[in-house]
């Protein structure tokens, strides 16, 4: 994972589902290029036309919040979203997101507008508005999670460590 | 200071006493995959090497969320489930044999005190049967599959209280709508709930299964009850392992604690497009449907269907609007089917669909046309959730729908109850 990332901000509300990431009828593939084509299809018609490689999903609370269906980060990911910063996440998302190897963090998006530049230090463990002169802290995550996301997702880490280990 | 259930039970899979906010590493009693998240975690478990899965009794695979399969792309998903379902030892429900969660109850997969994980969201179905059950994505499944263990944040519980008797009319449903309604659909995030008082205890397994099954419906983990009688006669009757059911101490550190009146509750509806909008069925009677659907692993079971029998049975549906029932299981069908229900439902105008999801998560059957408005017994009624996201789904209980569908329009199912 490198230590900053660069994108453009593409923002959304509050309670943004699983299904409205991507809907049930697309999700039985394993294509996971075609799942990123319809990725926000029900409520951002065209997503994903106009994301650029490293654009920076920014939403609200709750994000990712209904089904365990993991095709939601995956089309996420493989839209070319480099990151999701959210205020909040629906549980089971946000694991699949870390797992996934997608760096999924926690701030205040509130001031965050669609098209900003956004560069997220994860270094200084914060989010900057270079633009606008703003600097946005990040809530830190849990070791284990932080551990997965260096290894890139879950199936890597599980590979070098064929087991979980917790630092406690 | 007391404990919760929920950090009893992982307390007993960790093999150390944990509370609540600890991060721990938990041994998993059944991991469940199905049609829609089982491909994906194949896909991760075979990144790991030629592996086998740590224990394939504790597994079990069921095919449901596109059955019988409508096109050759789902036809070879299933293909590929068989056949790692066949190499690796692990059970297998084909299509045609029900929803997952349905048949991990039924079957007695999972039992009081046990720790259940599913690549579905409403794993916390078996939270009625005391079973500290939650659902995950795929690849962390790859990742039980390959350790029998999970990482996992022991949860904060929030014990909601029931208290009093459900009115003629309201159904099971109804008061889990209601609680949605009231703390929202993120009102339970990273929470346990513990579902209790009188009202869960007098309700039946089947009316149990409808609340905890929505518990991920307010962002919830898992919704745990107490283990009873009824319980331990549902698991005596199969058999199945012998139960260690724990509950929470008078003197747990709740997170949070709700209390409601059930004999206050009249049927419940909720509206486009989020669960958590839960207004009473009088405030959107009238309002025109086109499609009503009874079924899903929330509300399809035996009770349910005799339920929408009584209201439809020696009537005719409104010709303005179709039926669907689809039974969760081959038993339920079969039970249904030896009671005479689904004759009833039948010659009332209902369309029978085969055990499985049904139209529930529009990957195939009964998707709804533009603009059309149904009313559906299942859990979820997102934008584009039954396959079109220019269609509205409403969702009430099975009474709720029937009544509906019998006028083409939202009524309140109590005028066709009271004898
Ligand atoms: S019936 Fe609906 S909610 Fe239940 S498992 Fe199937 S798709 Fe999910």
């Amino acid at each position: 994972m490198e230590s900053v990332l660069k994108g453009r901000a593409h923002t959304f509300g509050d309670d943004i589902n699983t299904d409205y990431i991507i809907a049930g009828k697309y999700t039985k593939t394993l294509d996971f290029a075609a799942l990123a084509e319809h990725v926000f299809e029900d409520i951002a018609p065209g997503f994903a036309k106009k994301v650029l490689p490293g654009d920076i999903v920014a939403a609200g609370r709750n994000f990712g919040c209904g089904s365990s269906r993991e095709q939601a980060p995956i089309a996420i990911k493989h839209a070319g979203i480099g990151a999701i910063l959210a205020k909040s996440y629906a549980r089971i998302f946000f694991r699949n997101a870390i797992n996934q190897g997608i760096p999924a963090f926690l701030c205040d998006t509130g001031e965050i507008e669609e098209g900003d530049s956004l560069l997220v230090d994860l270094g200084k463990n914060v989010v900057e508005l270079p633009d606008r002169g703003k600097i946005i802290p990040l809530t830190p995550l849990s070791p284990v999670m932080l551990d997965i996301l260096r290894e890139g997702g879950l199936v890597a880490y599980l590979k070098k460590n064929g087991t979980y280990l917790l630092s406690r | 200071m007391g404990k919760t259930a929920a950090e009893k039970i992982v307390s007993a899979h960790v093999h150390e006493e944990v509370k609540a906010g600890d991060f721990v590493i938990a041994d998993v009693d059944l991991a469940m995959i199905h049609d829609t998240t089982g491909p994906i975690a194949i896909k991760a478990f075979e990144e790991y090497g030629r592996k086998r899965v740590w224990d394939p009794s504790k597994m079990v695979i069921v095919l449901d969320h596109a059955t019988p399969s409508p096109n050759e792309r789902i036809s070879n998903l299933h293909a590929l489930l068989r056949s790692f379902a066949s190499s690796q030892g692990i059970p297998l429900f084909d299509a045609g044999e029900g929803v997952c969660h349905q048949l991990v109850v039924e079957q007695g997969l999972v039992a009081p005190g046990g720790l259940a994980v599913g690549a579905d969201s409403h794993t916390c179905t078996y939270g009625a049967l005391n079973v500290f059950a939650f659902g995950i994505g795929s690849t962390d499944m790859s990742g039980v599959m390959l350790t029998g263990k999970l990482w996992l944040r022991v949860p904060g519980t929030m014990k909601v209280e029931f208290r009093g008797a459900m009115p003629e009319g309201t159904c099971a449903k109804d008061l889990m709508l209601h609680l949605i309604g009231k703390i929202g659909s993120d009102g339970a995030d990273y929470l346990a709930l513990s579902l209790c008082g009188e009202t869960v205890r007098e309700m039946s397994l089947s009316e149990r299964m409808t609340l905890s099954n929505m518990a991920i419906e307010c962002g919830a983990k898992a919704g745990l009850m107490e283990a009873d009688e009824k319980t331990f006669a549902h698991l005596k009757a199969l058999g199945g392992p012998v139960p260690k059911p724990l509950w929470d101490d008078d003197d747990a550190d709740f997170a949070s604690q709700v209390a409601i009146d059930a004999s206050a509750i009249p049927p419940q509806v909720s509206r486009p497009h989020s669960v958590d909008s839960v207004v009473p069925v009088t405030e959107v009677t009238g309002t025109e449907i086109h499609q009503a659907y009874i079924g899903t692993c929330t509300n399809g079971r035996l009770e349910d269907l005799r339920i929408a029998a009584r209201v439809l049975a020696g009537r005719r549906i409104s010709g303005n609007c179709r039926l669907l029932v689809c039974p969760p299981s081959r038993k339920v069908l079969t039970e249904a089917l030896a009671e005479g229900i689904i004759a009833q439902l039948v010659e009332a105008g209902a369309t029978l669909l085969p055990p499985g999801c049904g139209p529930c998560p529009g990957t195939h059957l009964g998707v709804p046309g533009d603009g059309e408005r149904v009313i559906s017994t299942a859990n979820r009624n997102f934008k584009g959730r039954m396959g079109n996201n220019k269609a509205e789904i409403y969702l009430a209980s099975p009474a709720t729908c029937a009544a509906s569908a019998l006028e083409g329009k939202i009524t309140d199912p109590r005028k066709y109850l009271r004898s």
